[in-house]
């Protein structure tokens, strides 16, 4: 969790990106995430592959479902992630659906997470009163940071209370919509992002949901502490599979906009 | 029972002891919490459930009868009873809480109503509905759904409602609710998701039984009235559970009443070759609730079947989950066979072709009753089979000399 707060200190317009493990390869976990920290992305979510996620768009779902088939587990993650902490060092998120989290046992996730290296967890069917009422302690006693979603509905006072309750940053979907690729920002999302910022809230804000190339990128850091891409990395290795140097070059040209040739 | 059950469960956050609740992405989250609201502030009042009861009786033609089986009585001893659910417009229960759930919508001025369907029931309910309120309609249902139950598809499409085939995994009704969910979260602002039982999120469980309170209201004045007492044993199929929810309501606080929750045993006791959620699942999530799950040692749900396309659901509804742990109500199962028995049975000695979902009712009914002959049996028969008899011939007509 330092490493995270500490970067969000330090660094602006932060790229983070997010990838399903096991997909395209159930061996591709590993390289991938050395291949996005050569590229130059700040951090990484980890996606754990779940068969019936409720905000996951077709991009995402089709790389868990394949992810799945390719034998991806919580055990098989964790198995592979072990020496993961002398391999690779930028910060590492975890995001995923509550269930197998449970079915795994909520206190030995966690302590299987500190023990990784994790620095955070994203799960967004997590709902925010079962973590404080339950799960908090277990989070602060393991260093871990619970991430929270908000949205253009999220009501201004759940903000506040998520802003109290956040430790490292708040996730901004930035369309009510599932996860995807879109073009560019829609004056409402600008707006958005000013009404958010007007607020002047303690934590820094990702930005999610919707950016495939540099200009959207830049465009959102103007906004926020960064921004996630997810269904275009995807959609990336789908073409080209983990190919270190084609997800160098993907990192790359998000972040400067240079354009190499793969 | 305590006397103020219904005021007791849900919880204020929709929690039937553990089960229950709403475990979903912000997104959604937000949309079920205005539901909600909405839920409270028109259902109540005066003017909503004028207009509820008045399409009740005028639209539906309810109440529907409770009847005496005189002839399946005499074959397997006891007392059979049919609440007669097959007879609501619309040949299901289902159209008790789609009527609800769609002159809710309307007040909350959505367009378009979006939900899955197994059987196509819950969705021939919602168009069926729709067309009546003049909203958009549409339906997710499952590719392998869509072949086994065709004349609900046409029926959904006469009626105006777009069908949506769902090509994903098992393509059943399982992925039909991850398609319909997606679809909504596409748009939770002009349309609404009216999901088809007493599962989902909060408040879609509470909001269901709600509406389907009225078969077991009816039912137990009707038995009373037929013969001046409360029935031993009260049986529904269960799915996802809405008819059994609605009619079990009625006798909540009877003690004397048993109740009996069929759920589908398919093929077989192995991994998906049956649904029997509450007998060999474990407490987990789906769909953003809490309930009794078949599930993997991963916390995936697991594959399921049934011969009845309405309950080969891996879920089930978190006030079921709740009152198999209170004990109230006893929950077992039925196989395939034994369902297309009784599919045959009803409708050879009674003149009433069931749903294959209220077959499973029915076949345990006739258990019950050989069982116990002096203790009287109330079945919810919760649709007719007219959607089933395609299928049926071809794959069992042999069998009863058809073909």
């Amino acid at each position: 969790m330092k490493k995270l707060i500490s970067l969000f200190k330090q660094k602006r317009n932060l790229l983070s990106v997010y990838f399903t493990a096991g997909f395209p390869e159930l061996n591709s976990t590993v390289p991938i995430l050395k291949a996005l920290e050569e590229g130059g992305a700040d951090f990484v979510e980890i996606g754990m592959p779940y068969s019936d996620p409720l905000a996951d768009g077709p991009v995402i779902q089709n790389s868990s479902s394949r992810a799945l088939t390719n034998g991806m587990s919580l055990k098989v993650l964790f198995e592979q992630l072990k020496d993961i902490k002398q391999q690779v060092s930028i910060p590492l998120i975890l995001m995923g659906y509550l269930n197998p989290v449970l079915k795994f046992g909520f206190n030995a996730f966690i302590e299987r997470c500190k023990e990784t290296g994790i620095s955070g967890l994203i799960i967004p069917d997590l709902p925010y009163e079962t973590y404080i009422e339950k799960y908090e302690p277990v989070f602060a006693r393991n260093k871990i940071s619970n991430i929270f979603l908000i949205t253009p509905q999220t009501p201004k006072q759940r903000i506040l209370n998520l802003d109290q309750a956040s430790t490292s940053f708040l996730y901004m979907v930035s369309s009510a919509a599932v996860t995807g690729t879109r073009q560019g920002l829609s004056k409402r999302q600008i707006k958005y992002f000013k009404r958010i910022n007007s607020m002047k809230l303690s934590t820094p804000r990702m930005v999610g949901f919707g950016i495939s190339n540099h200009e959207t990128f830049k465009e959102v850091c103007q906004y926020a502490h960064g921004a996630i891409v997810g269904s275009a990395f995807i959609k990336h290795l789908e073409n080209y599979g983990h190919d270190q140097e084609a997800i160098i070059n993907f990192v790359k040209n998000l972040k400067t906009g240079e354009q190499t040739d793969i | 029972m305590s006397e103020n059950y219904f005021k007791k469960y849900p919880s204020k956050d929709g929690f039937y002891k553990e089960y229950g609740g709403a475990f979903l992405p912000p997104a959604l989250e937000e949309e079920m919490n205005k539901i909600t609201d909405a839920y409270y502030a028109i259902s109540k009042s005066h003017n909503f459930i004028s207009e509820l009861r008045s399409i009740r009786k005028h639209y539906q033609g309810r109440p529907t009868p409770v009847y005496y089986c005189n002839r399946l009585s005499d074959k397997y001893g006891g007392r059979i009873y049919l609440k007669r659910e097959d007879l609501n417009h619309s040949g299901a229960h289902k159209l008790n809480h789609c009527m609800g759930e769609a002159l809710l919508a309307k007040y909350m001025g959505k367009k378009k109503l979006i939900a899955e369907t197994g059987a196509g029931q819950h969705g021939v309910a919602l168009a069926t509905a729709a067309a009546y309120f003049g909203l958009e309609c549409e339906i997710h249902m499952g590719e392998v759904d869509i072949a086994k139950e065709h004349p609900n598809v046409v029926r959904m499409e006469i009626l105006g409602a777009k069908v949506v085939p769902v090509s994903k995994g098992l393509k059943t009704l399982k992925e039909a609710v991850d398609s319909a969910f997606e679809a909504y979260v596409q748009d939770p602002v002009t349309s609404i998701y009216c999901i088809g039982s007493v599962v989902g999120p909060h408040p879609f469980p509470m909001m269901v039984r709600d509406f389907q309170h009225v078969v077991g209201v009816e039912a137990r004045e009707q038995f009373f009235d037929m013969t001046g007492e409360m029935p031993d044993n009260v049986v529904a199929c269960v799915g996802g559970g809405s008819n059994a929810m609605g009619i079990f309501s009625g006798f909540m606080e009877d003690e004397d009443v048993d109740l009996y929750g069929v759920e589908p045993g398919g093929r077989s006791m192995n991994t998906g070759d049956h649904a029997a959620t509450m007998m060999q699942g474990k407490p987990g999530l789906i769909h953003g609730f809490k309930c009794y799950l078949l599930q993997d040692d991963e916390g995936n749900p697991s594959p399921v079947y049934s011969v009845a396309s309405g309950l080969d659901y891996p879920g089930v509804g978190p006030e079921h989950s709740m009152l198999k742990d209170i004990g109230r109500v006893n929950y077992d199962m039925v196989t395939d066979k034994e369902a297309i028995d009784a599919f045959f049975e009803l409708s050879r000695l009674e003149g009433i072709i069931p749903a294959l979902e209220s077959a499973h009712a029915v076949a345990y009914a006739f258990k019950l009753a050989q069982k116990d002959p002096r203790r009287s049996v109330l079945v919810n028969l919760s649709g007719r089979g007219d959607k089933d008899i395609d299928f049926v011939v071809e794959q069992y007509g042999k069998d009863y000399g058809i073909g």
